[in-house]
């Protein structure tokens, strides 16, 4: 289960955002969680809760926002989103297609305390 | 004492929580991936072409690797292993006179692009043309680490089941080349070639597939062809 080593990594850019902003500690962190991003955001918040004691984000909310997969149809020259795990064009059902987005793990934003 | 910063004079304060909302939009693995791309830069100073090969345990990585320095001997291949915390699979390799080292991973289920990093400063870079990256056994973690290569491989054993792109699509979209090992083994089990690549290609539809048997040798040459093909390509693109 990687999600305990992406949560380290997590705090430590929390921690570098505590210092840089000279904040006492964190309110609130927003995470985007694409649905292909190989993360599993229960067992994301999971690592979250057992992880963050004894750290700048030992009462930090974490809020995630799940991105939906987008897919970009070369047939159809448009853009879909969708929510199954593959690349097939929700409107043709072909496989000319480029996954464009929903692959991501980002840290969108965090709320300090100063 | 003031119940709220702890200050022993019991003075009359205000303390108004003041918060600022910081937009960040960042990579929660941008170290890694910083890594990952000194990693590859690397490799290219050396002219190393490098190959991160992930399947479950026992899919048959270190025998494919075995058979592959027996065939592809133009190039001088290293071998960064991963798998396991025992030295096993660096010495199958080393009896076969590869440099190979193994990365103790502590337990980690996967590689990252620091553990690969120490890997390469193991090697003798200067040697080389091929460096293999052993993953962990694991068909999760691994996909969400970049380590540096200029290739993601994924083996699936035929004896796994052919609705495991369909289970772990993750891994098979990160992949460039899907790799279905022991065809040997298709007479005895329920798997269907063209359904396991028809739903890898359903979340990748340009991965490229290779079915081979490295105990009966069926296939490895197409193996071999395909690795000629890809290291050539990179050599003649560092010029
Ligand atoms: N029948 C058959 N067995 C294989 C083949 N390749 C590997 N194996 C066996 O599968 C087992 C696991 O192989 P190994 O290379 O250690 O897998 P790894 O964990 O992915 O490195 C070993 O017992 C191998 O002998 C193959 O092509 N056919
Ligand atoms: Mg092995
Ligand atoms: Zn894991
Ligand atoms: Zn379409």
């Amino acid at each position: 289960m990687h999600e305990f080593s992406i949560v380290q990594n997590l705090l430590e850019l929390l921690e570098e955002e505590v210092e840089k902003h000279k904040a006492k500690r964190v309110c609130r962190v927003e995470v985007l969680v694409g649905l292909l991003s190989g993360v599993e955001p229960h067992l994301l918040e999971l690592a979250f809760e057992t992880f963050k004691e004894g750290t700048v984000a030992e009462k930090a909310e974490l809020v995630l926002q799940i991105e939906k997969l987008k897919i970009f149809c070369e047939d159809c020259g448009k853009e879909f989103e969708k929510e199954e795990l593959n690349a097939l064009c929700p409107s043709c059902g072909g496989l000319n297609t480029r996954i464009v987005g929903g692959q991501e793990l980002l840290l969108k934003s965090v709320e300090l305390e100063v | 004492m003031c119940k709220e910063c702890g200050c022993a004079d019991g003075h009359r304060h205000m303390h108004k929580e003041e918060t600022k909302e910081v937009s960040l939009f960042k990579k929660v693995l941008e170290k890694n991936d910083l890594q990952a791309q000194e990693n590859r830069e690397h490799f290219e100073e050396h002219g190393v072409f490098a190959i991160n090969l992930m399947s479950s345990p026992g899919a048959g990585k270190t025998t494919l690797l075995e058979r592959t320095v027996e065939l592809l001997n133009e190039f001088k291949i290293g071998v960064i292993e991963g798998d396991l915390e025992t030295e096993i699979d660096a010495q199958r390799l080393r009896a076969k006179g590869v440099p190979a080292c193994q990365i103790t991973t502590g337990g980690a289920c996967h590689l990252d692009a620091f553990m690969v990093h120490e890997g390469i400063h193991e090697l003798p870079m200067e040697e080389l043309d091929l460096v293999f990256i052993e993953n962990v056994g694991n068909l999760v973690c691994p996909a969400s680490y970049d380590v540096g290569a200029h290739l993601n491989v994924v083996l699936l054993s035929v004896v796994e089941g052919d609705d495991k792109p369909e289970k772990y699509p993750v891994m098979f979209r990160q992949a460039q080349l899907l790799v279905i090992t022991k065809i040997d083994l298709l007479p005895y089990v329920d798997f269907s070639v063209e359904r396991a690549v028809r739903s890898a290609r359903k979340v990748n539809p340009s991965i490229d597939v290779i079915r081979l048997s490295a105990k009966t040798g069926e296939g490895l040459e197409e193996w071999v062809e395909y690795l000629r093909f890809k290291v050539r390509s990179f050599k003649r693109s560092l010029i």
